[in-house]
């Protein structure tokens, strides 16, 4: 892993710890933000596991706050997420697409 | 002693962490900002960044395009850039991380990913029915089209 991507990588690593995926994919879209080149801010995460069986939609997203709770709390300004059971990324693999910025605050 | 209360001094000696738990705390002993009142009673309630009609996040602004798509005008919202203590004190009254937060009929329903989750699979319009609200995709032609 490249030490140019610290929060990207500490997500990826803790996702996987927490949450034994299937499939993950850990994408900084922080280039699409009104941010400085190379800010760690804005990310999109897909992530399939058996642990989000026989859970609903909230717990869901609340199951990778809490395995990111720390980047959360201090590094990450937005989140997206897609999760999934192994059976519902079987169905459709479709992760859409994060919109485009509307200027926010700036960081 | 007036420099312990210098911003510069802040931001230098207390951590990330430590600064954004201090807001916290603050936002939970603020006797300003009641999230039970702000939320319970209305149909739909949205915190978000910007205005419905001035939106300054693309999240927020997606939140409330699916909204206007399936009819739902004039719901309250909250602008969350305008107060930070409502910015930080709805994360901790939702226990969410992010903006937009959206209610119904003051159960916290999710941010932009499952509203638009829930659009895609036809769940928001029975959602919207619970609240009383007539989706105004089942009047029009394509309605049939929102389940996948």
């Amino acid at each position: 892993m490249s030490d140019d991507k610290p929060i990207e990588n500490a997500l990826r690593q803790k996702l996987t710890d927490a949450l034994k995926p299937q499939f993950l994919d850990v994408i900084n879209e922080s280039y699409m933000h009104n941010v400085p080149e190379g800010t760690e801010s804005h990310f999109k995460v897909v992530i399939v596991s058996t642990a989000f069986e026989n859970v609903k939609r909230l717990q869901k997203h609340q199951l990778v706050h809490k395995a990111i709770q720390e980047e959360l709390d201090n590094s990450i300004h937005a989140l997206s997420i897609v999760a999934k059971t192994p059976a519902e990324w079987e169905v459709s693999q479709d992760v859409g697409k994060s919109p485009p910025c509307r200027g926010g605050a700036g960081l | 002693m007036s420099f312990l209360f210098c911003k510069s001094t802040w931001n230098a000696v207390v951590s990330p962490a430590n600064r954004r738990a201090f807001m916290l705390c603050l936002a939970q002993m603020s006797s300003k900002v009641n999230f039970d009142e702000m939320v319970k009673g209305k149909p739909v309630v949205v915190f978000m960044k910007g205005t419905p009609d001035a939106p300054r996040c693309g999240f927020s602004n997606a939140v409330c395009q699916i909204l206007k798509f399936h009819g739902v005008d004039g719901f309250e919202s909250y602008d969350v850039l305008s107060n930070e203590d409502i910015r930080q004190g709805v994360k901790e009254y939702t226990k969410w991380p992010t903006i937009p937060q959206v209610f119904f009929n003051g159960e916290f329903i999710g941010g932009c990913d499952i509203m638009l989750d829930m659009h895609k699979n036809g769940e928001l319009i029975e959602e919207l029915k619970k609240i009383g609200i007539r989706s105004a995709l089942l009047d029009s032609s394509d309605g049939a089209d929102t389940k996948s």
